[in-house]
C-alpha cells in the first residue's frame, strides 16, 4: 500500500473512475452467472461507501440500483407474457391463458406455460443489465461530471460547455417556475388547463430566454470561443475525421461484445476507429488555444484503479470456464469460478487504493461562519 | 484608454440613434461615472466599449470606438477579453461555472494563460477582494454582495485595463453596495485600472468619480470633471441637490465635503422649526390590517419569527433590512399567498383572513405586488393584460386603464409589456393588482432599478395611495426613497423586528439607514432637500 502525499484526501482522476468502471461494465457483460454479478453489485457499494463525496451527484447511486430493479421486473415480465413454450423436462409454474395471434403475426406467442427455468434466465439476463447500468452509475458517483468533461479534448470543448451550463440553467428554470407560479397566486382568475399553463410558461421562457442571452453575452466578454487559427478545410477535416473514427468505434465494439459477427468487425475495427478519432481530436484540438486551472493529475492511484477495471475485463474475456454462463437446464446452482471472482475482487481494490474523498467544502471553511454578514473589505 | 471617435448607434426599428455623434476621452486610471436617466443609452455607450454593441446586440455603429488603441470594428468582444473586463447588473446571470474558484479562473482559461500563472491570480484575487474563505463555496449559495465582488473578481484574473460596470450595487443593500465600492476604488486606486461604472443610485458613488459622463437624453454625451457636470446635469444625488439649493460653488460630492461647507446653513435654519415631512393623515383610527405571530419557515431556517405589527390607513411604511432578512417572506405571508408556518392576520372591520379567504377574495383584501413584478404578466399586449385584469377582478369602481392612466399616464395600449421601462411595468402591474381595490398594498422592492425621476413618480403615486385610505407597505434599501416617501420604518434582521417607528426617528440614529441629508445637518432632523428648501424659504 503506497503511503506518503499520494494518500493526502484529494478527488482521484474522473477518467480513471470511468476506466475502472467501463472495465466492469464490459467484465459484467461476458457472464450471466448470478453470484458473479452479486459480487460485482457488492464491490460497486464498497468502493461507493468508501470513496465517494458529499456532493449531490455522488448521491444519484440508489437511482441507478432502482433502475436495475425495473430492467429486471421488464425482463421478467415480458418473458412471461412473451411466453415461448416450454421443454417437457421444464417446472411449469402456472399456464396463462393463450392468446390467439392473426397468422401474418406468426411466431409470436402470447400467453401460454411459464416455467421456472425460463424465469429464471430472464432474471439473470435483466440481473446482467441492470448491472452494467450500475457500473455506469457508479463511475458517476464516484466522478465530478463537470470535472469529468472537463477532460475533454480541445475539439470537444464546446460540448462540455453546452451540457455544463445545461446543467447548470435546469435548477434555475425550477426556480423560476416556482417563482411565477407564487406570483400567478396573487392574480386570481382561470386556475386550470391550457391559460393557466401559458400564464406560467411565457413568463418562465422569457426569463429563461434573457438569462440565456445574458449568458453568452458574458461569455462572449470573457474570451469565449476565440478561435485561434482554424481555416475552414481543417474544421472540415477535423469533422469527418471524428465521425468515421466514431463509426469505426461503435462497429469495433459492437463486434467485440456480441461473438456471432466476423471477425474484422471486433478488434481492428476498434483500433482503426480510435486511430481516426485520436486523429480527429488532435488536428481539432491543435487549433484551440486555452488552458486548464488545477488540472486533475494522474499518479499512482490513478493507474491501479484504471488498470483494476481493464483487468478484470480482460481476464474474464480470456476465461473460458463453464460457470460464467451456466444453463437453468437442468436446473442447478450456479458454481462460483474462480478466476472470474479474483479478477472481480481486483476492481475491489479501487475502493482501498484511490486517496480518501476531500472534505465537504462547508466545513473547511473557517469555523466562525458569518456568510452574510462579512467584514466591509477596507 | 478608451477613445470614442464621432460615434452613432442605431438600433433597427429605433426611429433614431440612441448615441449622436460622441467623442470621448477616458484616461488611463480614470474612475468614469456614467450619469442620465434610464432609457438614455448608458447601457448602450458601456456595451460599446468591449464591443457587445454593435456585435452582440446588432444596430450599425458609425465612427470608431478604440480601447488602448485597438478598435472594436476589428475585434469581437471575446477578443477584447484580455482588455476590457465587463460585470453586469445581476452576476448570477453571468456565472459560467459552479463553484468561486472555477469562476474566478474561466477567463484566463480562455485566454490560454499559464497554468501556473493562474494559479497564482487566482490567490491574489481571492485576497484583493477579500473571497478567500468562500472559495469552494457553490456560487448561488452566497450572498449578493459577495456575488457580486466574485462576478468582479473573474475578470479581473484576466488583468484587463479597463473595467467597465453596468449597476453594479442595483440589487444590493446599502451595507453590501459598500463593499462592493470599495472593492472597486481599491482597484482604482492600487491596481490603476480603468473603471467605467453606471449608476443610478448616485448617492452611493458620486465621491469616487474622476470623470462625469452625462447622457441628458438626445442622443449626445457630455463630459467633464464632476463638480462642474453636477452643476447642471438632469439627475443628481441628495447632496448635489444640498449643494445646488444653498449655492455652494464649488460643489461638494462627498458628505464630509457638505459637512464641512454646510455650517452657516446649519446656524440659518436651526433657528426655524422643522418641517413636517410628509403631510399627515387623518390619524390613526382601528388597524386596517392586524398581524400577530407571523412566522415563516423553510424547512429548518426560519425567515420570519413571530412579527407582530398593525398598519393603518393613510400610512405609508418602509419594510428595511439587509438581503435575506426576511422583507419578502414577511410581505407575501402576510398577503396570504406565501408560506406561513404560525400566526394570525385580519384585515379590515371584518377580521377576515386573506389566506382563508380564497385568492379571488384575498386580493381584495391585500394586493402585492412581487419584486419580479413581470412574473405576473404573461399577455402580448398592455390592453390584454389591462382587459385581463378586468375580467378577473369583476365589477369595480374603475377600469384598470382609467387607474393605469391615473398613476402614469400615456401608455400605449399595443406595446408589450417587455418593451416597457421598468417604472411603467411596475405602475402595469400596480393597476392590474389595484383594480381588485384591495385597501392594504404591500410593494416588494419596487425601487430597484428605478432612476430619480422615475422613483419621484413612485413616490407620488404611493402618496396618492394613502390619500384614498390605504395602507401601503414598501420593502426598500433605498434610503433616500424612504426619507422622501415614508412614515414609518420597521426595520427586520434575522427574521425579527429590530426597529419600528416614525421615519425621522428609526432613519437618523442608524449608520446604514441615515439619508445623506441627515449626516450633513446632523444633529439638525432633515432628512430630505425639500425639507430644507421649505425652512429656508420660511427664512427669507
Amino acid at each position: 500500500m503506497p503511503r506518503g502525499p499520494s494518500r493526502l484526501p484529494r478527488a482521484l482522476h474522473p477518467v480513471a473512475w470511468w476506466v475502472w468502471a467501463i472495465g466492469l461494465a464490459t467484465a459484467v457483460s461476458r457472464t450471466t452467472n448470478p453470484l458473479l454479478l452479486v459480487l460485482v453489485l457488492a464491490v460497486l457499494g464498497f468502493v461507493i461507501a468508501s470513496r465517494r463525496t458529499e456532493a449531490p451527484w455522488a448521491r444519484a447511486f440508489k437511482y441507478y440500483l432502482w433502475m436495475a430493479v425495473i430492467v429486471i421486473a421488464i425482463r421478467v415480465v415480458f418473458r412471461t407474457v412473451f411466453a415461448s413454450g416450454a421443454a417437457p423436462t421444464d417446472h411449469v409454474l402456472f399456464t396463462l391463458p393463450t392468446v390467439p395471434t392473426p397468422h401474418w403475426y406468426a411466431g409470436v406467442h402470447l400467453g401460454g406455460p411459464v416455467s421456472l427455468e425460463a424465469l429464471l434466465a430472464s432474471a439473470t439476463d435483466g440481473l446482467r443489465l441492470g448491472t452494467m447500468l450500475c457500473c455506469i452509475g457508479a463511475a458517476n458517483a464516484l466522478a465530478n461530471p463537470k470535472r469529468a468533461l472537463r477532460v475533454l479534448p480541445g475539439a470537444l470543448y464546446e460540448l462540455g460547455v453546452a451540457v455544463v451550463v445545461a446543467v447548470t440553467v435546469a435548477p434555475q428554470l425550477i426556480e423560476s417556475v416556482q417563482r411565477v407560479r407564487r406570483a400567478r397566486r396573487l392574480r386570481a382568475g382561470q386556475g386550470k388547463g391550457l391559460r393557466a399553463l401559458r400564464g406560467i410558461a411565457i413568463p418562465v421562457l422569457e426569463d429563461a430566454l434573457e438569462r440565456s442571452l445574458r449568458l453568452a453575452a458574458a461569455m462572449d466578454s470573457r474570451g469565449y470561443g476565440r478561435t485561434g487559427t482554424a481555416t475552414r478545410t481543417s474544421r472540415r477535416v477535423t469533422g469527418a475525421l471524428l465521425i468515421t473514427g466514431l463509426l469505426g468505434l461503435c462497429a469495433g465494439v459492437y463486434g467485440l461484445l456480441d461473438p456471432t459477427t466476423p471477425h474484422y468487425l471486433g478488434l481492428p475495427a476498434v483500433l482503426v476507429g480510435g486511430l481516426l478519432s485520436t486523429a480527429g481530436l488532435a488536428l481539432g484540438g491543435r487549433r484551440i488555444t486555452r488552458t486548464t486551472y488545477r488540472p486533475d493529475p494522474w499518479r499512482a492511484p490513478e493507474w491501479v484503479v484504471a488498470g483494476g477495471g481493464v483487468l478484470g475485463a480482460a481476464l474474464l474475456f480470456a476465461s473460458s470456464d463453464p460457470g460464467l454462463s451456466p444453463t437453468f437446464q437442468p436446473l442447478a446452482w450456479p458454481t462460483l469460478p474462480l478466476v472470474p471472482v479474483v479478477a472481480i475482487l481486483l476492481a475491489a481494490l479501487a475502493g482501498v487504493v484511490a486517496p480518501p474523498p476531500v472534505a465537504p467544502a462547508a466545513s473547511r471553511v473557517t469555523p466562525a461562519r458569518a456568510p452574510v454578514r462579512e467584514q466591509v473589505p477596507a | 484608454m478608451i477613445e470614442f471617435d464621432r460615434v452613432t448607434i442605431t438600433y433597427p426599428d429605433a426611429t433614431g440613434p440612441v448615441l449622436r455623434d460622441v467623442n470621448l476621452r477616458v484616461d488611463e486610471g480614470e474612475l468614469c461615472l456614467v450619469v442620465g436617466r434610464t432609457g438614455t443609452g448608458k447601457s448602450t455607450l458601456l456595451g460599446a466599449i468591449n464591443g457587445l454593441v454593435p456585435h452582440f446586440t446588432g444596430g450599425t455603429l458609425v465612427g470608431a470606438v478604440r480601447i488602448d488603441g485597438r478598435s472594436t470594428a476589428a475585434h469581437p468582444p471575446r477578443e477584447l477579453a484580455d482588455l476590457v473586463g465587463v460585470v453586469g447588473q445581476d452576476p448570477l446571470a453571468g456565472f459560467v461555472t459552479d463553484t468561486v474558484e472555477e469562476e474566478l479562473a474561466y477567463g484566463m482559461e480562455q485566454l490560454a494563460v499559464p497554468p501556473t500563472v493562474m494559479r497564482k491570480r487566482v490567490e491574489e484575487t481571492l485576497d484583493l477582494l477579500g473571497l478567500a474563505e468562500l472559495r469552494h463555496k457553490a456560487l448561488h449559495e452566497l450572498s449578493g454582495g459577495q456575488q457580486q465582488r466574485v462576478a468582479i473578481g473573474a475578470v479581473l484574473t484576466a488583468h484587463p485595463r479597463v473595467l467597465v460596470l453596468d449597476e453594479p450595487t442595483s440589487a444590493l443593500d446599502p451595507t453590501a453596495a459598500e463593499e462592493v465600492l470599495a472593492a472597486i476604488t481599491r482597484l482604482v486606486h492600487d491596481l490603476g485600472v480603468t473603471v467605467v461604472l453606471a449608476e443610478h443610485r448616485l448617492e452611493r458613488v458620486v465621491q469616487y468619480a474622476d470623470r462625469v459622463v452625462h447622457l441628458p437624453g438626445d442622443g449626445t454625451v457630455t463630459d467633464g470633471p464632476p463638480d462642474t457636470m453636477f452643476a447642471t446635469s438632469s439627475v443628481a444625488p441628495p447632496v448635489v441637490e444640498l449643494g445646488r439649493l444653498a449655492g455652494w460653488a464649488p460643489l461638494p460630492l462627498s458628505v464630509r465635503d457638505a459637512r464641512r461647507r454646510a455650517g452657516r446653513l446649519r446656524e440659518v435654519i436651526s433657528a426655524r422649526a422643522v418641517p413636517t415631512l410628509r403631510p399627515s393623515g387623518p390619524g390613526a383610527a382601528a388597524p386596517l390590517l392586524r398581524a400577530k405571530g407571523i412566522s415563516v419557515a423553510y424547512g429548518p431556517v426560519v425567515a420570519v419569527r413571530e412579527v407582530s405589527l398593525d398598519l393603518h390607513a393613510c400610512e405609508v411604511v418602509a419594510l428595511m433590512g439587509r438581503n435575506g432578512s426576511g422583507k419578502s417572506s414577511l410581505l407575501w405571508a402576510l398577503q396570504g399567498s406565501g408560506p406561513r408556518a404560525g400566526g394570525t392576520v385580519a384585515v379590515g372591520p371584518d377580521r377576515a383572513d386573506p389566506r382563508d379567504e380564497g385568492r379571488a377574495e384575498g386580493r381584495r383584501l391585500v394586493g402585492l405586488v412581487p419584486q419580479t413584478p413581470a412574473d405576473l404578466l404573461y399577455l402580448p399586449s398592455v390592453a390584454a393584460e389591462l382587459a385581463q385584469a378586468d375580467a378577473e377582478s369583476g365589477p369595480g369602481p374603475r377600469s384598470a386603464r382609467d387607474l393605469l392612466d391615473r398613476l402614469v399616464p400615456g401608455i400605449p395600449d399595443d406595446l408589450h409589456p417587455r418593451d416597457l421601462s421598468e417604472g411603467q411595468r411596475l405602475a402595469l402591474v400596480l393597476a392590474v393588482q389595484l383594480r381588485a381595490a384591495p385597501g392594504v398594498v404591500l410593494l416588494d422592492e419596487p425601487t430597484r432599478g428605478l432612476d430619480y425621476p422615475a422613483k419621484e413618480a413612485l413616490r407620488r403615486i404611493v402618496d396618492g395611495l394613502v390619500a384614498e385610505g390605504r395602507s401601503v407597505v414598501v420593502s426598500t434599501h433605498d434610503v433616500e426613497f424612504v426619507a422622501a416617501a415614508a412614515d414609518r420604518v420597521i426595520v427586520l434582521a434575522e427574521g425579527e423586528v429590530v426597529a419600528d417607528g416614525p421615519t425621522a426617528d428609526v432613519i437618523v440614529a442608524s449608520p446604514a439607514f441615515a439619508p445623506q441629508v441627515a449626516k450633513i445637518l446632523a444633529p439638525l432632523p432633515y432628512l430630505t432637500v425639500a425639507q430644507v428648501a421649505a425652512a429656508l424659504g420660511e427664512a427669507r
